[in-house]
C-alpha cells in the first residue's frame, strides 16, 4: 500500500510541478513580447482521424504569419499566435475558443460541428467566424449572420459550379447558361455522400438543380466512417448506371470510392470530389487506382507560387517552419496559407481606417465586409493563380470566389486551369430562404444592408 | 477520531444506515458543498467555470448513470453517448419548440431518454456480458442514424439545433455563474437521489444481479424488471446530463459530439474512477474532462521549443500513459485508493 500511495503522490507532485512550471514559463513568455501585436488563436487538430487536414491547414496559416512577422509585421503590428488542440472534438473546440476569446478577433473553427457551436457564441462575443469552405452554407447571407464568413465559396455554390463543369465536360461551351440544360438533360449523377449532417448539406441544392436542368440525381449515403462502400458502388455502377459521381466524403471515406471504382471498372475521371476529398492524403492510399480522379478546390496546389517560395526561403530557410518540409505546397497546407492571406489582407484593410494598431473584433468585422482583394493585389502578394479575386459586402459574406478544378496524375495534383463561377442567383435565392428561416426560428432581426455603411 | 468511527459498534439504526459513517466523510462532504456553492462561484474565473467545472458536473452525472448500469447492475453498455444525444435533442425540442418551462423540459428529456433506453435494454433480458455490450453498441448507431435522418428531430439538413435563450420563471440564465448553478443544482439533486437509490433495496437487487444472476433470481429478485429499471434509470441520468451539457456548455446540440468515442470515454471514466461507486464517477469524470485540458495547457509553454505537430501527439501519449499508470497502481479505480486510505487510517497509528 505504501508503494501505491507513493506512486500516487509522485504522479500528483509531477502534475502539479508541471502546472507550476507552465505558469512561470507563460509569464516569462508574456514579458518577452515587444511592440504592438495581434493575437491569433488557432483551433488545430493534429491528432485524431482527420489529422491530415488539421495539421496542414494550421501549419500553413502559422507559416504565413511567421513570414509576415519576418517581413516586419503588418505595418509594424506583429502576429502572436497560440495553438489549441481540438482533436476534431466539438466540446474541446468550445474549450479552446473560450480559452482564446478575450484575446482573439477571428477564429477558424475548422470543423463543421465546432462551427455550429461557435456561431451563436461568437456573435455574442463579437468575434468573426471564418469558415473557409465548410459550415453553414446559408451563413453567406450577411444580413442574418453578420459575424460569419464562409469564404470564398460555400458548399452550395461549389455544387452549382460542379454541375456547370460536368456540363462543360459533356460538350457545353461554358458560357451560355441558356444552353446548359441541353447538355445536362438525361445525365445520371450519383451523389455519394457520407451520412452525417455535413454530407447531407448539398442534397437540397442538387435536387433543385436536377429539377431545373433535367438531369437525374440520386443520393447514395455512406454510413460513418465509410470504410466499406461496396454496396453503394454496386448500386451506382450496375443499377443506377451513373455517368458522373460526386464524391462527398471526409477523411478515410474519400479514398474508398477510388478503389471501389477501380474494382468495378468505373472511369476515375468521371468522379468529382468535394474539396475536402482533394488532398494528397486522400488519393495516395488508393495508389494507381486514383489516377485521373478530379476534385474541386478554391486555391492553387504545389510550390510554384512566389508566396510559397517566399515561405520556403525565409521561414524554412531559418528552420522556423511548423510542419515537415515535404508537406509544404500540399493541398491542405496551401489552404492554410490562403486563410493566412485573407486574415492579413483584412487586417490591412482595417488598419487603413482605424490606424496601425491591434484591432478589435468589431473593426475586423467591418474590414471583412469591406475587403476587396483585386487581381493587382493578388499579383503583389505573389499569389497569382493561387487565388481568385474576392469582394465582400454587407449582404454577401461569401466573396464570390470561383471554384478551381484539379486532377490527380498519379504523382501529384495538377490544376486543370479552368475556374468556374457558381450559379450565383440560383444559390443566393436558396441561401436567403434558408437564412430567413433560421432568423425566424432564432428570433434574429434581419439587418437592412442599405443602411449599413 | 475524526477519521474513524468511535468504536466498532453502532448503537442506533440511524447511525448504522448513515450515508457517511465517519466524520471525515461528513466534514469532507460539507466542505465540498461549501466549495461548490460558495467558493467556486465567487472566486473561480469564468473560463474555469464554463470549460472545466460545468462539463465536469455533466460528465460526472452521465458517468454515474453508466455506473448504475455497468457498475451496480453489471450490464455493460457501449452506447451511452447516444443516450446523451437523445437527452440533448429532446430537451431542445421540448423547450425550444413547445415552450415547456426549462426545468420540466430537462426532466422531460430524461423521461424520453429513459423510454428509449428501456427499449434498447430489452436485449439484456436474453443476453449478457460481452454479447450484451455489442447489442448496446447498436443503440449508438441506430440513434445517430435516426437523429440525422428524421428532419423533425434534427431540424433540417444541418443536423444541429441551437440552444434557445434560457429562462426560469422569467429569470434569464445567461451568465456563466447562473448556468453553473443550474448544472450544480441538478447534479446535486440527482446524485443524492442516486446515492440513496443504490443503497436501498433496488441497489441491492442490482448488485445481486451483477454478482450471480441466477442466484439473485433464486432469492427472489425479479431479473427482468430490475434490469429494465437499471436501463431506465441509467439512461435517465444520461439524458439529463446530455441536456445540461448542451444547455450550459456547448450551446448547440450536434450529433457529432456524441459519437462512439464519447461512449468509450464514458466507459473509461467509470473504469478509471471505480466501478460501482458514486465517488468514482466524479474521479473518472474529473480525470477525463480536466486532465487533457490541463496537459494541453501545460504543453502550451513548450510551443516555442518543440514543433507543434509533435506537441499535440505528446498530449495523447501522456494522457494514455496516465490511464495505464492509474490502472497499474490501482486496478479497481481511483475511488478504491480513497477507500484504502480510509482503511489504513482506521488502524493508524497501530496497524496490524
Amino acid at each position: 500500500m505504501g508503494r501505491k500511495l507513493m506512486y500516487t503522490f509522485f504522479a500528483l507532485v509531477l502534475t502539479l510541478s508541471l502546472v507550476a512550471f507552465t505558469g512561470q514559463a507563460q509569464a516569462a513568455k508574456e514579458k518577452k513580447k515587444e511592440g504592438p501585436t495581434q493575437f491569433v488563436g488557432i483551433l488545430a487538430y493534429r491528432t485524431g482521424p482527420f489529422a491530415a487536414g488539421g495539421s496542414g491547414f494550421s501549419s500553413g496559416m502559422e507559416d504565413y504569419m511567421e513570414l509576415i512577422n519576418m517581413e516586419g509585421g503588418i505595418n509594424g503590428v506583429k502576429y502572436v499566435f497560440e495553438e489549441c488542440e481540438t482533436a476534431y472534438n466539438t466540446a474541446r473546440g468550445v474549450e479552446c475558443y473560450n480559452r482564446f476569446k478575450d484575446k482573439m478577433i477571428f477564429v477558424h473553427p475548422l470543423s463543421t460541428g465546432i462551427t455550429y457551436a461557435l456561431i451563436p457564441k461568437a456573435t455574442k462575443d463579437h468575434i468573426v467566424v471564418i469558415s473557409s469552405g465548410y459550415g453553414r452554407a446559408d451563413a453567406s447571407d450577411g444580413r442574418v449572420f453578420p459575424w460569419v464568413f464562409p469564404l470564398p465559396t460555400n458548399y452550395w455554390s461549389q455544387n452549382t459550379a460542379k454541375i456547370k463543369w460536368i456540363a462543360k465536360q459533356e460538350g457545353w461551351d461554358g458560357k451560355d447558361m441558356s444552353t446548359i440544360g441541353k447538355y445536362l438533360k438525361g445525365l445520371k449523377i450519383a451523389n455519394l455522400h457520407i451520412d452525417v449532417p455535413y454530407g447531407q448539406e448539398t442534397k437540397p441544392i442538387l435536387n433543385a438543380m436536377a429539377k431545373k436542368f433535367g438531369f437525374k440525381v440520386r443520393h447514395f449515403p455512406v454510413p460513418w466512417p465509410g470504410i466499406d462502400q461496396k454496396a453503394q458502388w454496386m448500386d451506382i455502377v450496375r443499377r443506377f448506371k451513373a455517368d458522373w459521381v460526386i464524391n462527398r466524403n471526409w477523411g478515410v471515406s474519400c479514398t474508398v470510392p477510388l478503389k471501389e471504382a477501380a474494382r468495378l471498372g468505373f472511369p476515375r475521371n468521371r468522379i468529382l470530389g468535394v474539396w475536402w476529398c482533394g488532398s494528397e492524403e486522400d488519393v495516395l492510399p488508393a495508389g494507381p487506382a486514383a489516377k485521373g480522379y478530379y476534385s474541386t478546390n478554391w486555391h492553387g496546389v504545389g510550390r510554384n507560387f512566389p508566396v510559397i517560395q517566399r515561405i520556403i526561403d525565409k521561414v524554412y530557410g531559418k528552420m522556423k517552419g511548423h510542419i515537415s518540409f515535404t508537406r509544404v505546397g500540399s493541398v491542405y497546407y496551401n489552404r492554410g496559407v490562403y486563410a493566412g492571406i485573407i486574415n492579413t489582407e483584412a487586417i490591412r484593410t482595417a488598419q487603413k481606417k482605424f490606424g496601425n494598431r491591434p484591432l478589435t473584433g468589431d473593426e475586423f468585422r467591418w474590414a471583412m465586409e469591406h475587403l476587396n482583394i483585386t487581381a493587382e493585389r493578388i499579383k503583389e502578394l505573389g499569389a497569382e493563380g493561387f487565388m481568385q479575386p474576392l469582394k465582400f459586402s454587407c449582404a454577401d459574406h461569401e466573396g464570390g470566389g470561383k471554384v478551381f478544378f484539379q486532377q490527380w496524375d498519379g504523382q501529384k495534383w495538377v490544376m486543370t486551369g479552368e475556374t468556374m463561377e457558381p450559379m450565383k442567383d440560383f444559390v443566393r435565392k436558396m441561401i436567403e430562404k434558408s437564412a430567413e428561416k433560421y432568423a425566424k426560428e432564432q428570433g434574429i432581426k434581419i439587418r437592412d444592408c442599405s443602411k449599413v455603411d | 477520531m475524526f477519521y474513524r468511527e468511535c468504536g466498532n459498534f453502532k448503537d442506533s439504526y440511524a447511525s448504522d444506515m448513515a450515508i457517511f459513517p465517519i466524520p471525515l466523510d461528513r466534514w469532507g462532504f460539507t466542505v465540498m458543498l461549501f466549495l461548490a456553492f460558495v467558493v467556486i462561484p465567487l472566486f473561480a474565473s469564468e473560463y474555469l467555470i464554463t470549460n472545466i467545472i460545468i462539463p465536469f458536473y455533466c460528465f460526472a452525472l452521465s458517468a454515474f448513470g453508466l455506473n448504475i448500469l455497468a457498475g451496480y447492475a453489471g450490464q455493460i453498455s457501449i452506447g451511452h453517448a447516444a443516450f446523451m444525444a437523445v437527452g440533448a435533442y429532446s430537451s431542445f425540442i421540448l423547450y425550444g419548440r413547445y415552450g415547456i418551462p426549462l426545468i420540466p423540459s430537462i426532466l422531460g428529456a430524461g423521461v424520453v431518454t429513459a423510454a428509449v433506453g428501456t427499449f434498447f435494454g430489452l436485449p439484456s433480458l436474453r443476453i449478457k456480458g460481452f454479447y450484451l455490450a455489442i447489442a448496446t453498441l447498436a443503440s449508438q448507431f441506430i440513434i445517430e442514424w435516426v437523429i440525422v435522418h428524421v428532419e423533425w428531430i434534427s431540424g433540417g439538413v444541418f443536423g444541429t439545433i441551437q440552444a434557445p435563450e434560457m429562462y426560469i420563471f422569467g429569470w434569464p440564465i445567461n451568465t456563466a455563474v447562473r448556468k453553473y448553478f443550474l448544472a450544480l443544482c441538478m447534479m446535486v439533486v440527482f446524485m443524492t437521489f442516486g446515492k440513496n437509490l443504490v443503497r436501498g433495496q433496488m441497489g441491492r437487487n442490482w448488485m445481486a444481479i451483477r454478482d450471480i444472476d441466477y442466484a439473485a433470481e433464486i432469492i427472489g429478485v425479479n431479473l427482468y424488471r430490475d434490469k429494465l429499471i437499471a436501463f431506465a434509470v441509467s439512461t435517465f441520468y444520461a439524458g439529463i446530463a446530455g441536456a445540461l451539457l448542451c444547455f450550459c456548455y456547448v450551446g448547440a446540440a450536434n450529433i457529432e459530439e456524441f459519437n462512439v468515442m464519447t461512449s468509450f470515454a464514458l466507459m473509461g471514466m467509470i473504469i478509471i474512477g471505480g466501478l460501482g461507486t458514486v465517488l468514482g464517477s466524479f474521479f473518472g469524470a474529473g480525470f477525463f474532462v480536466t486532465l487533457p485540458i490541463l496537459i494541453n495547457h501545460s504543453l502550451a509553454a513548450f510551443m516555442d521549443v518543440v514543433p507543434s505537430d509533435i506537441l499535440s501527439n505528446i498530449e495523447a501519449i501522456i494522457f494514455g500513459g496516465l490511464i495505464v499508470l492509474f490502472l497499474i497502481v490501482e486496478p479497481y479505480g481511483m475511488a478504491r485508493l480513497w477507500h484504502t486510505i480510509k482503511d489504513k487510517l482506521r488502524l493508524w497509528p497501530f496497524p496490524y
